[in-house]
């Protein structure tokens, strides 16, 4: 009976969505008059694949990808649907290159699976733009724009260490909630605030993994919340899951601490403006990175450079730093927020 | 009793391992009361949905479908258009969409002649696909500060959480218990051929359980999300396993025809004490799971005074009185 246990469907990957408007406002990039790249140029056609969304991130993505697109006359999107695994997606794109597209923006399933898909595209003469999930093979993409997992912890273990540091606590008590434990994302995220602790001399105290569900963190930050009836600092990977977290919080009724979040989700960026919970902070993790593919995709296309670097192509490798929104600043990233 | 007796066994070893590892906790008597409803509140969502499960059971079926249908009836009540209607609305929504998504079990296990592993394993994934439709895979949040309240509130000392689960499961033991259609359950998980051979409406009565558990299972999507202060489709994960193992552990027959409310209550706490506990003691999930499945195997060796009753003979009995059932229904 306990087969069943295989059906265990495995969730969303790393989720960060919190909204009751179903329209998203998407994340773009507008003409910028001193910007000589934002000049409508040659017509550029650009593939776009993504994995079917499972979770706000992922929907942010696709939404984000095809305004951007429409941001621009000369740009055409051209998007094929990655199904639901990475043979599904590598059927998919097999249909996108005979379209013959000018560049391929392509988020795959899994990065290593689809690495000769990558290569192949590539030496059919089409670039590759390859969003946020790897390929291991330099070969396999022309230009490669990720977040940066490991960079969020560090982040969020730099503002909890220099918020201890200001307020004088030598010893403070840190927990920490995690996302999915089995993903790889989940370990580099620990493993950067680890790291970022550690150069305060400080450590966690507590760890717990939710499961990127609001359900589940609400469960592992009310059971966090007994182990240390007092708390100096808590970073919750996930402002999905913060969802849950806050709530446990407000139910223990505890104000004690403060609250770092992950991702940069509206909700979140709201609640720190409105400066009302103990989420002082979060550390982003932007879908973003989609405008930014086509955009870059569109300047490859137009055998353009990036305006306000000398050099006159695209570079090889992006990886968007994770930035830490607080009350300050949290103004500029509300049209950020998803 | 012996085997409540175990289970009860079981929570004080916790609890003395949980004083020996953090006896500063521990020693502080606000702090032991304040964890005792902690874990009763983190086991009420659970609660109301292993009592339905535990009818299910004991009738002689099975529901993949519980955590699926948490999630859409939590979805479904959190949309704006519901949440227009308010907190009555919004608990009407979930009831209905339990009590609706159960029947649709109920009769495609009792009169389209589905095996309720099958049936309700369908259900699951439509029903997840469903929230996950109805909410864009967004979170939804709860803007209802009634609804949100629930959880937080305490009457006399108790939370409100753990007050629905006593009523749910006084009225679920009356339920079993106290009135024919307990008694008719037991009959048909035992023995659905002689219960019909005995007169009772086999079909209906195997479409009520379902609904029954639909219903659980809208009363505690009400639950998460005054938890959660959100719904979401990939809420209440995995549930249906949690509800099958601590029904299980508390002595309901995977073969039906035998099982109680208060074993399978038992048996939701004991696990939401491990979750607990571990938290306590800062040790890693995986190997809570590990220790769940051991307490699964232990607690079920208990029950059968050992091997003697070998979980092979346990299966064969299982697959007669399945095929035993599909055929009382197809004479129908």
């Amino acid at each position: 009976m306990l087969g069943g246990a295989f059906i265990g469907a495995v969730a969303g990957l790393s989720a960060a969505c919190t909204s009751n408007e179903t329209p998203n406002t998407a994340q773009t990039k507008g003409a910028d008059g001193n910007n000589p790249n934002s000049q409508p140029g040659k017509k550029v056609t650009i593939g776009f694949s993504a994995p079917a969304a499972d979770h706000g991130w992922i929907a942010a993505i696709t939404n984000n990808a095809k305004a951007q697109a429409n941001a621009y006359s000369d740009v055409t999107l051209k998007t094929v649907e990655a199904g639901k695994d990475a043979a599904a997606q590598r059927a998919a794109l097999e249909t996108l290159i005979a379209e013959k597209p000018d560049v391929i923006v392509l988020l795959p399933h899994d990065g290593k699976e689809l690495n000769a898909f990558g290569l192949k595209a590539m030496e059919a003469g089409i670039p590759v733009i390859n969003l946020d999930r790897a390929f291991p093979d330099p070969l396999a993409y022309r230009t490669q724009i990720k977040g940066d997992n490991y960079g969020m912890g560090v982040a969020a273990g730099h503002y909890i260490g220099k918020a201890m540091k200001a307020k004088g606590v030598s010893a403070p008590i840190i927990g920490e909630i995690a996302g999915m434990d089995e993903l790889e994302l989940t370990q580099e995220r620990s493993a950067g605030f680890k790291a970022a602790l550690a150069t305060y001399g400080f450590s966690v105290a507590n760890r717990r993994a939710a499961r990127f569900t609001a359900d589940t963190g609400q469960k592992e930050a009310q059971n966090l919340l007994q182990a240390l009836p007092r708390m100096d600092a808590l970073w919750n990977h996930d402002d999905d899951q913060g969802i849950g977290v806050l709530a446990a919080i407000t139910g223990a009724n505890r104000s004690e601490f403060l609250m770092v979040g992950g991702a940069g989700s509206r909700k979140a960026i709201e609640d720190i403006a409105g400066d009302k919970t103990v989420l002082k902070a979060t550390v982003t993790y932007s879908p973003s990175m989609a405008s930014s593919a086509i955009s870059l995709a569109r300047l490859i296309g137009q055998n353009k450079g990036m305006a306000d670097l000398v050099e006159l192509q695209v570079p090889k490798e992006i990886i968007l730093s994770s930035e830490t929104i607080t009350k300050d600043n949290a103004a500029n990233y509300l049209k950020l927020g998803f | 009793m012996k085997r409540n007796a175990a289970l009860i066994a079981v929570l004080i070893v916790l609890f003395g391992i949980g004083a020996a590892i953090r006896p500063d906790l521990y020693g502080d008597p606000a702090w032991v009361v304040n964890n005792t409803w902690v874990i009763l509140q983190q086991a009420a969502a659970i609660g109301v949905v292993t009592i339905g499960m535990t009818f299910v059971i004991i009738g002689g079926g099975i529901d993949l479908s519980v955590g699926a249908l948490i999630a859409l009836a939590g979805v479904w009540s959190t949309t704006v258009a519901t949440q227009q209607f308010g907190a009555a609305g919004m608990i009407f929504c979930a009831l209905a969409v339990g009590l609706g998504a159960g029947l649709v079990n109920g009769v495609l296990i009792a009169y389209g002649r589905l095996v309720p592993f099958i049936a309700t394993l369908a259900m699951l994934v439509a029903a997840r696909g469903l929230a996950a439709q109805i909410s864009g895979k967004q979170t939804q949040i709860s803007g209802d500060r009634f609804i949100n309240s629930i959880a937080t509130t305490r009457l006399l000392g108790i939370p409100v959480l753990v007050l629905i689960l006593a009523a749910v499961a006084g009225a679920a033991w009356v339920l079993l218990n106290r009135t024919t259609f307990g008694r008719r359950t037991v009959a048909i998980g035992g023995n659905a051929e002689a219960a019909r051979l005995a007169g009772i409406n086999v079909r209906r009565h195997t479409m009520l359980l379902y609904a029954l558990s639909g219903i659980c299972c809208g009363i505690a999507a009400i639950m998460l999300t005054s938890l959660a202060t959100s719904s979401q489709a990939a809420a209440a994960e995995l549930y249906e396993l949690d509800a099958i193992a601590a029904a299980i552990i508390g002595g309901t027959l995977l073969t039906g025809g035998r099982g109680t409310i208060v074993g399978s209550l038992i048996g939701v706490v004991v696990f939401s004490t491990i979750t607990n506990l571990f938290a306590i003691a800062n040790l890693a999930t995986e190997v809570q799971n590990m220790v769940k499945g051991g307490i699964i195997v232990l607690a079920v060796l208990v029950q059968h005074g050992g091997f003697h009753e070998s979980s092979l003979s346990a299966w064969r009995r299982l697959y007669r009185r399945g095929s035993r059932l599909e055929r009382s229904l197809h004479q129908q």
